[in-house]
């Protein structure tokens, strides 16, 4: 019995700072899971800014066999390591840590972890040995090399792995009861994400095994349509992975730092779970201009069953900062309409860049998103730089911005460091926030003007000399681009100095407890309950939703406006 | 207890919703229905709703109903490529293959007519982009998509390639004239 309890107090530490308790297995695998998740976003950086500098026609940098190799290769590292990776941390840390137990198999977790690792590098090498340069969509019939295709399916199987070591650490809390009542808030988000996750990595796995069979010549033929109907069901599921994790982290930082709690569980839940129901479904908005698919298919399909997807990201969008604000009206800021966002900690980049994560991936990320969804208006955006340009403020400015924005909480937590540069910290979300929101803004610019995306030359200088003349402001358009992207590259490499210093030379903060508190006090009832409730009257973001609702709509009829203009089309 | 931990109150599905909350949920389901019943009504009285007609073909056919399509209607050649100019028929048939790197051939449509589109790949898969009238359209090989298009204004229109189709992507343009 002693002994079991001397290993037991060898194995948790609780947190001197957060009052959090770690499973040393489940710490150490955060750990790992999060330090590849900055390599891999520090490679895919680096691709991102050749790849921007190439679309800047005046600076032109690289060559088209390097260019399309390198916009291989920041497509893969980014949206997929470093996102899951990351994800994979927040799995742990949202079931092990917040739940207060230990962590299921935890010699599974590392096997999934080596596979992702495995299949993360071998990706990287066949792709930058030049002849797998087929983008991260890998378009049947266009082939590459076998390994290719292997290393995205030894990355997938560990990922999954990762999923059910996830499920299997509920299963463990629930044993044990390590906690009363139901799942908090954020862990359930987390759960909703490693269900899609599932999902996901199963429709990956039905459309890359067969073309990894078919690229060793044992399967005779891929049909290029179902090939993307189901890569879609893979590639756009695993960008809900990444919204169901990055509203998990929102919920998470209200709670760190306003110890905030969600104005009603029941409709934040509720929204979690809507994205189960209908977000997957989703894949044919990418097929709104693919022949043989109809168009009842299309309307059905792409508007999420009625747009309820949508709808759930919309009711995140009022709760996130709407319960921030009742935590704020309950502790005393209640003057006027802003004050309890003036009072925000903006320089505090956990708070930062949350925040303009969340502004970045409603208003840039989310409009767009819905508008070229429309099964007619994406006759007008189909493939073009807009595209792009929409999910780089989605993944980017939403995701990792917010993924971001926890690490510099996470790091002290874990790694019982201090952060370094800590004026750089607190402009670090600023110059990233700002500098991707200008590459999301000018890449849709240039995709409303028809620029392609995924190519080389819109000056059209090697055809001998049939050419197309874009607009001068498509040209503006991408040299903006690639000024945006040199001063998103300075707030992300910025990011992965402090990260990585802050491991290595952060100073040690052992048992010692920080100068500044580091987890808020929830707000109590009484507090909530004071002045009659009044606390959740949440004017404020009642307004900042009416703004975000009326540009919705002039620029979804906008839209409509200018599709009417084009040429018919039946 | 903040959103880190348990719901405060165990039976939390029983909790009343805010009203500010009631008000933002109703507006945007609304708002969902508005958006979800633009896409039949425009079906109804718009005038560009991508048709879906298409048929199982195979590189060899295809080619081979693009070529008669050309012996019949070939006006002249020109361009760089030397490609053949067609002049179909005001309502008739246009048949244009994108291969690599390549759109083939050259077609010339009279304004405000309308014609059947038949568009298909010989190889991999490319995007079927109308510059600048903006329409852009997936091009999947084996299958033959058919739909109408009516030129609105006269001119020289590209149509570029805005599918990644390998290493020359960026070399496949073709052109689309349109007559008074």
């Amino acid at each position: 019995m002693v002994n079991t309890t001397q290993m037991l107090n060898k194995v948790f530490r609780t947190c001197p700072d957060t009052g959090l308790t770690f499973h040393g297995p489940a710490e150490n695998l955060i750990k790992a899971n999060a330090v590849a998740a900055v390599v891999f976003l520090l490679v895919g950086g680096i691709f991102g800014l050749l790849v921007g500098l190439t679309r800047w026609q005046a600076v032109h940098l690289l060559g088209a066999e390097d260019f399309y190799m390198v916009l291989t290769a920041h497509g893969l590292n980014v949206l997929i390591f470093w996102m899951i990776f990351f994800e994979i941390a927040v799995l742990y840390f949202c079931s092990s840590v917040l739940l207060g137990c230990r962590i299921a198999t935890p010699r599974w977790a590392w096997a999934g972890f080596v596979l992702m690792v495995v299949g993360a590098i071998m990706n990287n090498v066949v792709v930058l040995q030049g002849n797998a340069s087929v983008m991260m969509t890998s378009y049947a019939p266009m082939e590459a090399p076998p390994l290719f295709y292997l290393s995205l399916i030894l990355f997938a199987v560990g990922a999954l792995i990762g999923c059910f070591v996830f499920f299997g650490t509920l299963v463990v809390a629930k044993n044990d009861r390590t906690y009363e009542g139901s799942l908090p808030l954020v862990t359930f988000g987390a759960m909703t994400a490693a269900i899609i996750a599932v999902f996901t990595i199963v429709s990956g796995a039905i459309i890359l095994i067969p073309t990894f069979l078919w690229s060793v010549g044992i399967v005779g033929e891929i049909d290029a349509l179902a090939y993307r109907l189901i890569w879609w069901a893979f590639g756009h599921s695993s960008q809900q992975i990444n919204v169901a994790a990055h509203v998990s982290v929102w919920y998470a930082i209200a709670a760190i730092l306003f110890g905030a709690r969600p104005l009603s569980e029941k409709v934040s839940r509720t929204a979690f779970l809507m994205y189960i129901l209908f977000l997957q479904i989703a894949s044919a908005h990418h097929l709104l201009v693919d022949p043989g698919v109809s168009s009842n298919f299309k309307m059905f399909n792409t508007s999420y069953a009625m747009y309820l997807a949508v709808m759930a990201s919309m009711v995140h969008g009022l709760t996130v900062p709407g319960s921030i604000e009742a935590a704020q009206r309950a502790k005393g800021h209640r003057a006027g309409l802003f004050t309890w966002l003036r009072k925000a900690p903006w320089g505090n980049p956990t708070f930062s860049g949350m925040f303009i994560s969340l502004v970045g991936f409603g208003f840039l990320g989310g409009i767009t998103g819905v508008v070229m969804g429309a099964e007619q208006i994406n006759l007008l955006i189909h493939n073009t730089l807009y595209v792009p340009g929409h999910f780089h403020a989605t993944v980017v400015v939403g995701s990792t911005l917010a993924f971001m924005a926890l690490t510099y909480w996470l790091v002290p937590v874990l790694f019982r460091r201090e952060i370094i540069f800590k004026g750089l910290a607190r402009w670090q979300p600023y110059l990233f926030g700002l500098g991707m929101s200008g590459v999301s803004l000018f890449l849709m610019g240039a995709g409303t003007l028809g620029v392609p995306r995924r190519h080389w030359d819109i000056g059209f200088a090697g055809t001998g000399g049939i050419t197309h003349e874009f607009p001068a402001a498509a040209y503006t358009m991408l040299a903006l681009n690639g000024m945006s992207v040199i001063v998103a590259v300075i707030g992300g490499a910025a990011f992965c100095v402090i990260i990585v210093g802050s491991l290595l030379f952060g100073r040690k903060l052992g048992d010692q407890k920080m100068d500044v508190p580091w987890i808020a006090a929830p707000v109590t009832e009484e507090e909530y309950n004071a002045n009659g409730g009044s606390a959740f009257a949440i004017p404020g973001t009642v307004v900042l939703a009416m703004i975000f609702f009326i540009s919705f709509a002039l620029y979804y009829f906008i839209n409509w406006k200018y599709l009417a203009e084009t040429w018919g089309i039946s | 207890m903040s959103s880190l931990s348990p719901p405060v109150k165990k039976l939390w599905w029983n909790e009343p919703i805010h009203k500010s909350e009631l008000l933002w949920i109703s507006l945007v389901f609304v708002w969902g229905l508005v958006m979800t019943f633009m896409m039949p009504y425009w079906h109804v009285v718009g005038k560009q709703n991508l048709g879906t007609e298409t048929y199982k073909t195979t590189p060899a056919d295809f080619q081979q109903a693009t070529q008669a399509f050309v012996d019949k209607f070939t006006v002249r050649n020109e361009g760089p490529r030397n490609h053949p100019v067609v002049a179909p028929p005001a309502g008739g048939d246009v048949y244009m293959l994108g291969r690599l790197w390549d759109w083939w051939p050259i077609v010339q449509l009279k304004k405000g007519e309308t014609y059947r589109f038949h568009l298909s790949s010989l190889d991999w898969q490319h995007g079927f982009s109308l510059q600048p009238a903006n329409i852009n359209i997936q091009v999947v090989p084996n299958y033959e998509h058919v739909f109408s298009l009516t030129p609105t204004e006269a001119g020289e229109y590209s149509v570029i390639c805005n599918e990644y189709c390998g290493i020359g992507h960026h070399l496949m343009i073709g052109k689309i004239l349109v007559v008074e």
